[in-house]
């Protein structure tokens, strides 16, 4: 089987015309507005890469939500980041975009120029060799991300703690999807009433994450793939949701998730980590019970705990002209910010949404305005 | 031979003295044989008439030796190709080396013989060079410097020479180079059968020339991939593009790369693979011409320079839609999730 087999189904322009079509034949008998949050940055990158939007009838708006590591990361934690990456013998490790995300004075890449040994990693496992191949330093990883990433963490800290490899700290920001999406629905000014849930999430803790919201605000949420046949059949099932007035939980993504997730990768969870008291989502505020943290029998490798002492505690509020807020609780489209593309921009952010490739206002610099191309 | 005495790059092979004349004599002056080399002048004298094109770049790659080629052939192919864009016959290049101490000699004769043997593609000669050996620790292995002058052969080729109408050719699949990179790296273990594009272009350009076909510019796709090259264009001309997808052709293997860590094959490196606006009425005769290449039969004209949307690429969808293609910002990061 070639590799293309894998994928190019799921970019089949005719399966995409088809959808289109289907979606704009309810749709039109559906006479209020469908506001779909996408929850997951990934969601917002495929609509915006593959242009779906253009397919859409006017009907159908897209409202970019809090699911992307990157994008709700505040300030001090990133301030966090570069404290302990300017101890004396110390390698901070993180994921991706995550350096160049800005904190309060400059991002990790900065930092890294000015000769703090800062690494991206493409694989989190190469922690483990890195603590091995230098022994007298200290190995803190910057762990991030939601449930879908949370795993890999759990599995550093075990083999760390089976292979004892002592000079191995972890900073902990694994947040979660279920408590932000209670966030965004407890603003008073929020439009949603449909979710398209992210599938990598649910690979891990399956579908049943999101049935509270589906009863509780009775919006249907479908969890979808993120290939462009994926969320356009995803957009289907939801608008047929709503042509038949239902709201259900539904899979879209079932090549992957089932309702219960991987309990395996669960149970590792659980045996290290455990729920943090509250976290401040940038955009959001506190919520509570919203992130995890190491369980107190594994202090030993928290680098909170450890190094606390040169933390910095002051929470950094956004830049006073930046929207992310607004745009991670669905009230505000990333044109409506008056510094998206001027002040802002993927080479100099304000904020986190223009940062990360799966940020909201990042896929609209990117791709949008091109609706009369032919 | 140095390699004889040593195994190693000493610093002493950097220091004005016997080893270091030995290290030029016995290895440079070997490989890149030619009597402006080694009369061993202040300067080269060099015979240059007509219009003249004159570039320069530095090369640090990592890993050294990648599949489908090496530091050596990218200092070659790299500088030669920026001449052939501009439709240059590649004719002096120098080149300047920067050796970290400790590095070893076998492989910096691999790399050397690698210069060499690329030189012969193009015909083009290295007359003059510098040697430098820094501390362990101050580079990172070998750093090398070219710099080339060649004959200009068709005048006008220019950035800000593209008008509407002209067709844009890529000459094959894309982003093969940045991919080699990235799966040669030891952070990814990936194995693939995908080697780089890393190629002199100088005697496809040469044919296209002889053919007379009319280039209205032409540039190797390198650090930015297609996607950089087509932004440029757009600005420094004042024109919109706009590329069809299906038609841009992209291996299996860069593909799997680009699905597994969330990258673009239009914003990959390339090193043998260069694009061409030029009018409509003879994409197909300069299409013809390149296909006769074994690493061109992919050739394909991916799209065409409008006079709306200036200064902005458009990427037209399979499905019908359509989007900004963008240039790559920052490091190319893996998608964290």
């Amino acid at each position: 089987m070639k590799l293309t087999d894998l994928y190019q189904q799921f970019r089949n322009p005719d399966i995409i015309k088809a959808l289109a079509a289907q979606i704009n034949q309810y749709s039109s008998q559906i006479t209020s507005n469908i506001n779909i949050m996408e929850v997951c940055g990934g969601h917002t990158h495929t609509i915006m890469k593959y242009g779906l939007k253009q397919l859409l009838p006017a009907n159908i708006n897209f409202i970019h939500g809090p699911g992307c590591p990157v994008c709700i990361m505040p300030k001090e934690r990133i301030d966090h980041a570069a404290a302990l990456a300017q101890l004396p013998d110390v390698i901070l490790l993180t994921l991706g975009d995550m350096i160049r995300v800005p904190g309060s004075n400059g991002n990790l890449a900065q930092y890294r120029a000015k000769g703090c040994d800062i690494r991206p990693l493409y694989d989190p496992m190469d922690a483990l060799s890195i603590a091995k191949d230098n022994p007298n330093k200290t190995i803190i990883f910057f762990a991030i991300g939601f449930e879908t990433s949370t795993p890999m963490t759990a599995v550093l800290i075990d083999q760390a703690e089976k292979q004892q490899i002592n000079n191995l700290l972890f900073h902990i920001n694994h947040v979660l999807v279920p408590p932000a999406i209670d966030a965004v629905m407890a603003d008073p000014q929020a439009r949603v009433n449909a979710f398209i849930g992210p599938a990598h999430v649910s690979v891990i803790s399956g579908a049943k994450i999101y049935q509270a919201a589906v009863d509780q605000y009775q919006t249907p949420v479908v969890v979808s793939g993120f290939e462009p046949v994926d969320v356009m059949e995803s957009i289907l099932r939801i608008v047929k949701q709503k042509y038949n007035d239902t709201a259900q939980l539904d899979i879209q993504y079932s090549r992957a998730v089932n309702y219960d997730g991987n309990q395996a990768a669960q149970a590792l969870i659980n045996q290290y980590l455990t729920l943090r008291d509250s976290f401040r989502w940038r955009g959001l505020g506190p919520i509570p019970d919203s992130a995890l943290t190491l369980k107190p029998e594994f202090a030993h490798r928290d680098a909170e705990i450890i190094f606390k002492q040169h933390l910095p505690t002051v929470e950094i509020d956004d830049h006073k002209a930046c929207q992310c807020g607004d745009i991670l609780r669905g009230i505000a489209n990333p044109q409506d910010c008056k510094v998206f593309g001027k002040g802002c921009s993927p080479e100099s952010p304000l904020g986190s949404c223009m940062v990360s490739s799966e940020g909201a206002c990042n896929a609209y610099y990117r791709y949008t305005g091109v609706t009369n191309a032919g | 031979m140095p390699a004889k005495r040593y195994q190693q790059v000493q610093l002493s092979h950097g220091g004005g003295g016997k080893e270091m004349n030995s290290l030029i004599t016995d290895m440079f002056f070997k490989a890149f044989s030619n009597p402006i080399l080694e009369s061993q002048e202040d300067a080269a004298q060099l015979n240059l008439y007509g219009q003249t094109a004159f570039t320069t770049d530095s090369f640090t790659v990592e890993p050294l030796f990648f599949a489908g080629g090496d530091i050596g052939k990218l200092a070659i192919a790299g500088t030669v190709n920026d001449l052939a864009m501009m439709a240059a016959q590649p004719e002096y290049l120098s080149c300047s080396f920067i050796i970290e101490e400790g590095f070893a000699i076998k492989d910096l004769n691999t790399i050397v013989q690698s210069m060499a043997t690329e030189l012969h593609q193009s015909g083009a000669r290295i007359v003059c060079g510098d040697t430098k050996v820094v501390p362990k620790g101050c580079a990172d292995g070998i750093f090398i410097n070219t710099s080339g002058v060649g004959r200009i052969l068709k005048p006008g080729i220019s950035v800000k020479n593209l008008q509407v109408g002209d067709a844009i050719i890529v000459s094959r699949d894309i982003g093969r180079h940045g991919a080699a990179i990235l799966m040669a790296r030891d952070s990814l273990s990936l194995e693939s059968e995908l080697t780089s594009d890393c190629a002199t272009l100088w005697p496809i350009v040469e044919q296209l020339i002889a053919a007379n076909i009319d280039i209205h510019a032409m540039r190797d796709a390198t650090r930015g991939g297609l996607s950089a090259v087509l932004n440029e264009w757009a600005t420094a001309s004042n024109v919109g593009i706009q590329v069809d997808e299906k038609h841009i052709p992209i291996s299996q293997e860069v593909q799997g790369l680009c699905e597994l860590y969330g990258f673009e094959a239009f914003d990959l490196a390339n090193e043998g693979t260069f694009i061409i606006a030029l009018p409509q009425d003879v994409a197909e005769q300069a299409l013809a011409i390149m296909k006769q290449y074994c690493h061109c039969d992919s050739a394909s004209i991916i799209g065409h320079v409008i006079k709306d949307n200036k200064g902005k690429v458009i990427l037209n969808t399979p499905w019908g839609s359509s989007r900004y293609l963008d240039v790559p910002q920052g490091e190319l990061l893996p998608r964290i999730c």
